[in-house]
């Protein structure tokens, strides 16, 4: 076969394969089906654990740090241990530090101001003077939290927190009871629920302290470090990390976000289920695409014969074959890709989970319904071998 | 470089034998079930003979026509086909005799997802070099000598028991045959089709100057032979072609 892509084109043959495909709709719709159906169910799973993975650090990706202090009994952001503030004071030694905010990160009870009914919300502690998030998420609603008893709501929380954003929009004065005490909102941001918090709302260290009265004197769950632009992060951890002694650990930021994912990844069943999940949907799929090129191949196996007796090569019938099942990915997947997309963004909708349709996720996808139709085509090329030309006569 | 040439490339003279049998045997099974179906067969076909095979069923005949037509291995005895021996031949070189000889079966054995100008390129499809235009022109060219060019988009579903054989005959044609085999082409059609596609088969064939060896049952179209043969229990005899009345 030549490379010429002109003389390829003069040097073709019937199209077999497709004819074949197309000219047996209902064939080809029952393949199509259960292509795309494997196809949405991979996407699903793998959406949802990327979603995870992605949702457990929406808040650590919009830290505005370079470096992070957490205690090494913190094993995920929903089990914070504290460790001494004054770890994160001494880090201010070094020449490359320019700054550092220590934050109180806890679980507390939220009363829904509506229903009355309470769930547990993730409370950051901060001192409103100091730089917390990137690009300014806060916009100039910090100095409001100076006033005791004030906090910033994150309107993406769950609706189960009740209608804070809306009542607040509404300019109605929003109040809640937080862990016993009375807290006024002041104002809102917008984060996003992670599996572990299912709502987030912001307020001073003073304010965190008062619902938290048992907390220990001087200690913090994060330290965030800021350092002078010249400086190299990693470079300054391995410094820092002589210098402190062993009751802190320190963590570059895509360190710390990779902490936190690899928590839910490795400590939990939830990665594993939902791979599963994917995998669950590869089988189907190989089986129903199986099915249908096997059946095929036996339908027509005195046709290939008939094209063995005329002169064709075997590799030919292989070819047809092979074909078929290429056309069946590429044809596949667009539904699936299609149906990918919209559940995304039902996910997105419902469950407020950041799921989008990533390149690599629909290259991974598009890889494996290849994999599938592929490795059922060389199965039921097998059946080819029946295929004896000195029978039909 | 004459001694490396392919054997499907070597010239074979017309007028010359085509398929040449010496003590042919053939037998199935093994060891107490071995039955023997061919027994010493001699035979010898020229380019442009049309000949016709005869026989109680289950005396050999078809086994004889899928040994000439290199579709099974030759056990014992000589057998040369389109000049090539068959004895010892490798699958290759048994496939591409078979790109040289067209083949029409008694059940038409056409491919249902194409049409009938489709199924006619498959066997213009077999020939190299040329291009898809070609043979698609060849296909219809072939479709017209059968007189089915107003049918050409038609699947074989659409299309009658008759018009069907003649596709098979235009598909057997199309890949440019030195040899047509033909197993009881008119079994499933009446005796005027049968006599019809059985006239135009032998005029093709003539016209291509293609030996054609056809099995057949059927008593009304012994007269379109060059020469007749009849065979029973595995050996094969000449018998004198009766010209019938009118022709």
């Amino acid at each position: 076969m030549s490379l010429w892509p002109a003389q390829w084109w003069r040097a073709r043959r019937i199209p077999l394969a497709w004819l074949l495909l197309s000219r047996q709709p209902a064939r080809l719709a029952i393949a199509l089906a259960g292509i795309s159906f494997a196809g949405i169910l991979m996407f699903m799973q793998l959406g949802f654990r990327d979603g995870l993975f992605d949702a457990s650090v929406t808040i650590h990706r919009l830290f505005d740090a370079d470096l992070v202090l957490m205690s090494p009994r913190s094993m995920s952001s929903i089990s914070m241990a504290g460790f001494p503030e004054r770890r994160l004071i001494q880090t201010l030694a070094d020449p490359a530090v320019e700054d550092v905010t220590p934050v109180h990160w806890n679980f507390v009870l939220w009363r829904n101001p509506e229903t009355r009914q309470t769930r547990s919300i993730l409370a950051l502690g901060f001192e409103p003077s100091d730089k917390l998030f990137i690009n300014s998420m806060l916009g100039t609603q910090a100095p409001e939290l100076r006033q005791r008893g004030r906090v910033l709501f994150d309107e993406r929380s769950r609706a189960e927190f009740g209608p804070v954003a809306q009542w607040f929009r509404g300019g109605k004065l929003v109040e809640s009871e937080v862990a016993g005490q009375r807290l006024r909102v002041a104002g809102l941001v917008q984060l996003g629920p992670s599996f572990g918090a299912d709502g987030n709302m912001i307020t001073s260290r003073e304010t965190f302290v008062s619902l938290l009265p048992t907390s220990p004197h001087g200690s913090i769950e994060l330290g965030l470090i800021r350092l002078r632009p010249e400086a190299d992060p990693l470079q300054v951890a391995a410094r820092l990390k002589k210098q402190l002694p062993q009751d802190v650990s320190i963590f570059t930021k895509q360190q710390f976000i990779e902490f936190e994912k690899n928590y839910w990844r490795s400590s939990t069943a939830i990665g594993f289920i939902f791979t599963l999940g994917a995998a669950m949907g590869f089988v189907v799929g190989c089986v129903i695409v199986y099915q249908i090129l096997y059946g095929d191949v036996s339908d027509h196996l005195p046709e290939y014969a008939t094209l063995m007796a005329m002169g064709y090569k075997l590799t030919d019938l292989l070819g047809v074959v092979a074909r078929e099942g290429l056309m069946l990915a590429l044809i596949g997947y667009l539904p699936a890709y299609a149906a990918g997309e919209g559940l995304y963004a039902l996910i997105r909708n419902s469950t407020k989970l950041p799921v989008g349709m990533e390149p690599q996720r629909a290259l991974l996808v598009f890889s494996m319904i290849l994999v599938m139709c592929m490795g059922s085509a060389l199965l039921a090329m097998r059946k080819l071998a029946d295929a004896d030309p000195a029978e039909i006569f | 470089m004459q001694t490396q040439r392919r054997f499907s490339e070597m010239d074979v003279p017309r007028q010359s034998t085509i398929i040449r049998a010496h003590q042919l045997c053939h037998s199935y099974g093994q060891g107490e079930l071995r039955r023997q179906v061919l027994q010493s067969i001699d035979l010898t076909i020229s380019a442009g003979e049309v000949v016709l095979l005869t026989g109680p069923s289950g005396c050999g005949k078809t086994t004889l026509l899928t040994l000439i037509g290199a579709l099974r291995t030759v056990q014992q005895g000589e057998l040369e086909v389109l000049g090539l021996p068959m004895q010892g031949a490798s699958r290759d070189q048994r496939r591409s005799v078979r790109q040289k000889i067209g083949m029409i079966f008694q059940g038409h054995n056409l491919l249902r997802c194409l049409t009938a100008e489709q199924n006619v390129q498959m066997g213009a499809d077999l020939l190299p070099k040329r291009s898809y235009a070609t043979r698609r022109a060849l296909a219809r060219q072939w479709l017209r000598a059968v007189g089915l060019e107003p049918e050409l988009g038609k699947l074989p579903h659409d299309l009658s028991g008759g018009q069907k054989q003649r596709v098979a005959i235009a598909r057997a044609l199309a890949a440019e045959p030195r040899l047509l085999l033909a197993d009881e082409p008119t079994a499933a059609l009446d005796s005027r089709t049968g006599r019809e596609v059985v006239d135009l088969l032998k005029s093709l064939a003539r016209d291509q100057g293609c030996g054609v060896l056809m099995v057949t049952h059927d008593p009304r179209i012994l007269d379109v032979a060059d020469r007749l043969l009849e065979m029973e229990d595995g050996q094969l005899q000449e018998r004198k072609v009766l010209p019938q009345a009118g022709r």
